[in-house]
C-alpha cells in the first residue's frame, strides 16, 4: 500500500475501528479465517425486514483484513441484503482489477484497497470480511 | 573476506542492486558458479546418468557421481553408498518416515520436538497416525532451547527413533545433537537430524555428530532447487525398503518380484537431478573457496549488529534467545500492534526483503502463543548497510502504521 492517502484511511479503521465490538444477535454471525496467515474475524449483522440494521465483527489479522471489515460495515450497514451484495460484488471484481471507475466511487472508502490488486499476497486479507458477509447472507436465504 | 567482491559472484544481487534480501532461512541466492555448473551439465555432459555404454551417459554418471562424492566429503560420511539424492528436506524426512517407518511395530515411540518445522513433523504425525505409534514431543524452555533433562523426560524403552532439528528455522536455536544422538543411542533409539537450517550455516561432520540419518536442501545453501541430500548410516539404509519403486532402482525384475540396486541407487528411483547434483556440488565448492570458518564468523559478526540493532527499537521484540550468538543469523521478532503481515509489507516498500507467516512452524507460534511473526535471516552475503536499512525502516513501521510513537 505505497500510496499514503490510502495507507492513512486503513490504518485508520485498523487503529480505531468503529464496528469493531460485540453484538448482540443469534444465529447472525460467520467467521471467516485464513489459516495460512492467521486473519480472523467474525462478522455479526443484525438484520430487519431485508434492511441491515447493525453489524459488528471481532478479530485478528493484518491491518487490511481488520481494515476493510471496518470499511465494509460503514458501507453496508442501513442497506438492504441485496444492496450489500451487489457492493461486495463490485469490491471482489475490485480487487481483481476488473471494476470500473463509477464502480469503485460506490464503494466510498473501500476503493481505498483497490491497490491490493496489484498485491497478490494481500488479496486474501482484503476480501476475508467480504466473503464472510457473502457466506453469512447465503446462511440466511437457507433459513427463509 | 570481501564482501563487497563476493556479491559480485551473486548475478541477482547485480540484477537487483537496491534489496536487502534477509529472507536467507526460505531460499538463499546462487553464485554464477552454481548456475553455470547446472549449464554446463546439460550442455556437456547431458545425458540420462544411469551409466549408459557410450561416452555422453559416462559424462553424465560421472558428474553425477563426483557430486555424490563431493556431498560425502562435505558432510564427513564414510561411504557414497550413504548418500541419496532427493529433491529437498522434506523429501528425505518423507524417505525415512516411509522407508524406515515400515520398521516400526505398533506401541512404538517416535520423538519429536516443538521447534520442528512442518517437514519434520508432518511425516511422523502421519506415520504415527497410520501405523499406531505414538508421536511424543520434546518441550522448550523460555530461550527456545531443548535442555538434556526435557529431552531425556521425553524418551522412554519405546522411543525407536527422534528426529530434531540442529538449528530452529524460527528462533535460530542450536540443539546439541551430538549428545542427544548419543542418548537415544543409550536407549537403542535412531537418530535423525534435520540439517536444512544447520548445514547451511555451521560445518556438520556426520561421523564426529555420530547421527543415523541428517537431511538437508541445496537451495538454503546457494545450491539450486530440487537438490537435496539423504545421509544415512549404511547399515540402516541396508535394512530399509525402497522409497519409491520404478526405474533405476533395481536389480533383477521379474513377472513376480524384484531386487534392488546397490546402495544408494535402492533409494533413487527414476531419473535424477543430474544438473542439480552438479549445481549442488558447485555450492560446496563455493563453500570450501570462502572458507566455512570465514563464513561463521562473517554471520555471527552480522548477526550480532542485527541483533544490536533490532533490539534497540522501541515495540520491537526478538522472540527467543536474549543473545545474539544463540540465534544462529535467524531472528523472529514482532512490533507492537502491528501485525507481521504489514511489518513485511512496510520493510518490502523500503526494498528490505523479510519473511511474516507461521514459517511452516504452527506448533512452534502456539508455543510461543502467537499467529505469526516476521523474520530476519542472514547470510554471509549481507552487508553492514542492509542491516542499517531494516532498522531504518523497521524504526518507521509503527509510525507509518498509524502510531503516534
Ligand atoms: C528446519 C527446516 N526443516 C525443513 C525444511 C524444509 O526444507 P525444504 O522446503 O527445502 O524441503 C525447512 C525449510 O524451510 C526448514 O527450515
Amino acid at each position: 500500500m505505497q500510496n499514503s492517502f490510502y495507507r492513512e484511511i486503513i490504518n485508520d479503521h485498523n487503529l480505531y475501528p468503529a464496528h469493531k465490538h460485540e453484538l448482540g444477535c443469534s444465529g447472525c454471525e460467520h467467521r471467516g479465517i485464513n489459516p495460512s496467515c492467521g486473519d480472523d474475524i467474525t462478522l455479526k449483522l443484525q438484520i430487519e425486514d431485508g434492511v441491515i440494521k447493525d453489524g459488528a465483527y471481532i478479530g485478528d489479522g493484518c491491518a487490511i483484513s481488520q481494515a476493510s471489515a471496518d470499511i465494509m460495515l460503514d458501507l453496508i450497514i442501513g442497506k438492504s441484503k441485496e444492496e450489500a451484495i451487489r457492493l461486495t460484488d463490485i469490491f471482489l471484481r475490485m480487487i481483481k482489477g476488473e471494476a470500473t471507475e463509477e464502480e469503485i466511487e460506490e464503494l466510498e472508502e473501500a476503493g481505498a484497497l483497490t491497490d491490493v490488486s496489484h498485491m497478490p499476497a494481500r488479496v486474501k486479507c482484503a476480501v476475508l470480511a467480504w466473503h464472510t458477509l457473502e457466506q453469512l447472507l447465503h446462511e440466511q436465504e437457507g433459513e427463509t | 573476506m570481501d564482501v563487497r567482491e563476493i556479491r559480485k559472484d551473486f548475478p541477482l544481487f547485480q540484477n537487483y542492486p537496491d534489496i536487502a534480501y534477509l529472507d536467507n532461512a526460505a531460499t538463499t541466492q546462487r553464485t554464477e558458479s552454481v548456475l553455470l555448473a547446472e549449464k554446463k551439465f546439460y550442455e556437456e555432459a547431458n545425458a540420462n546418468p544411469l551409466r549408459g555404454l557410450y561416452e555422453l551417459s559416462q559424462k553424465a554418471t560421472d558428474a553425477y557421481e563426483n557430486a555424490r562424492e563431493t556431498v560425502r566429503k562435505f558432510i564427513g560420511a564414510k561411504s557414497t553408498e550413504e548418500i541419496v539424492f532427493t529433491r529437498n528436506s522434506t523429501e528425505s524426512l518423507n524417505l525415512i518416515a516411509y522407508s524406515y517407518g515400515a520398521l516400526l511395530q505398533e506401541g512404538d515411540e517416535i520423538v519429536i520436538s516443538v521447534l520442528e518445522h512442518h517437514s519434520n513433523l508432518i511425516p511422523w504425525q502421519q506415520l504415527a497416525k497410520k501405523k499406531g505409534l505414538k508421536l511424543k514431543w520434546i518441550e522448550i524452555d523460555e530461550n527456545g532451547a531443548i535442555t538434556e533433562e526435557a529431552f531425556r523426560k521425553t524418551l522412554s524403552e519405546k522411543t525407536k527413533l527422534v528426529s530434531l532439528t540442529l538449528i530452529s528455522n524460527v528462533l535460530g536455536t542450536l540443539n546439541d545433537v551430538k549428545r542427544f544422538a548419543q542418548i537415544a543411542h543409550e536407549i537403542g533409539a535412531v537418530f535423525v537430524c534435520d540439517g536444512a537450517q544447520g548445514v547451511p550455516h555451521i560445518p556438520v561432520n556426520v561421523s564426529d555428530l555420530d547421527v543415523d540419518f541428517l537431511v538437508f536442501s541445496g537451495h538454503k545453501m546457494l545450491g539450486p532447487m530440487g537438490i537435496g541430500v539423504l545421509y544415512g548410516k549404511k547399515e540402516l539404509f541396508e535394512k530399509m525398503p525402497p522409497f519409491l519403486y520404478g526405474g533405476e532402482m533395481i536389480e533383477y525384475v521379474g513377472k513376480e518380484d524384484a531386487t534392488w540396486a546397490e546402495l544408494p541407487h535402492k533409494f533413487e528411483a527414476g531419473t535424477v537431478n543430474g544438473a542439480g547434483a552438479a549445481g549442488l556440488e558447485a555450492a560446496i565448492k563455493y563453500y570450501e573457496k570462502i572458507g566455512f570458518e570465514n563464513i561463521v564468523k562473517r554471520e555471527e559478526e552480522l548477526g550480532e549488529l542485527a541483533f544490536r540493532t533490532m533490539s534497540e527499537i522501541p515495540h520491537v521484540t526478538i522472540l527467543g534467545a536474549k543473545d545474539a550468538a544463540s540465534h544462529h543469523g535467524i531472528f523472529s521478532f514482532m512490533v507492537d500492534g502491528v501485525h507481521p503481515h504489514d511489518i513485511a509489507e512496510i520493510l518490502s516498500a523500503d526494498g528490505v526483503c523479510v519473511r511474516a507467516g507461521h514459517h511452516c512452524a504452527q506448533v512452534l507460534m502456539k508455543e510461543l502463543q502467537v499467529n505469526s511473526t516476521a523474520r530476519v535471516s542472514i547470510a554471509f552475503y549481507n552487508t553492514e548497510e542492509e542491516i542499517a536499512r531494516l532498522g531504518e525502516s523497521l524504526r518507521s513501521v509503527r509510525r507509518r502504521m498509524g502510531h503516534a510513537e
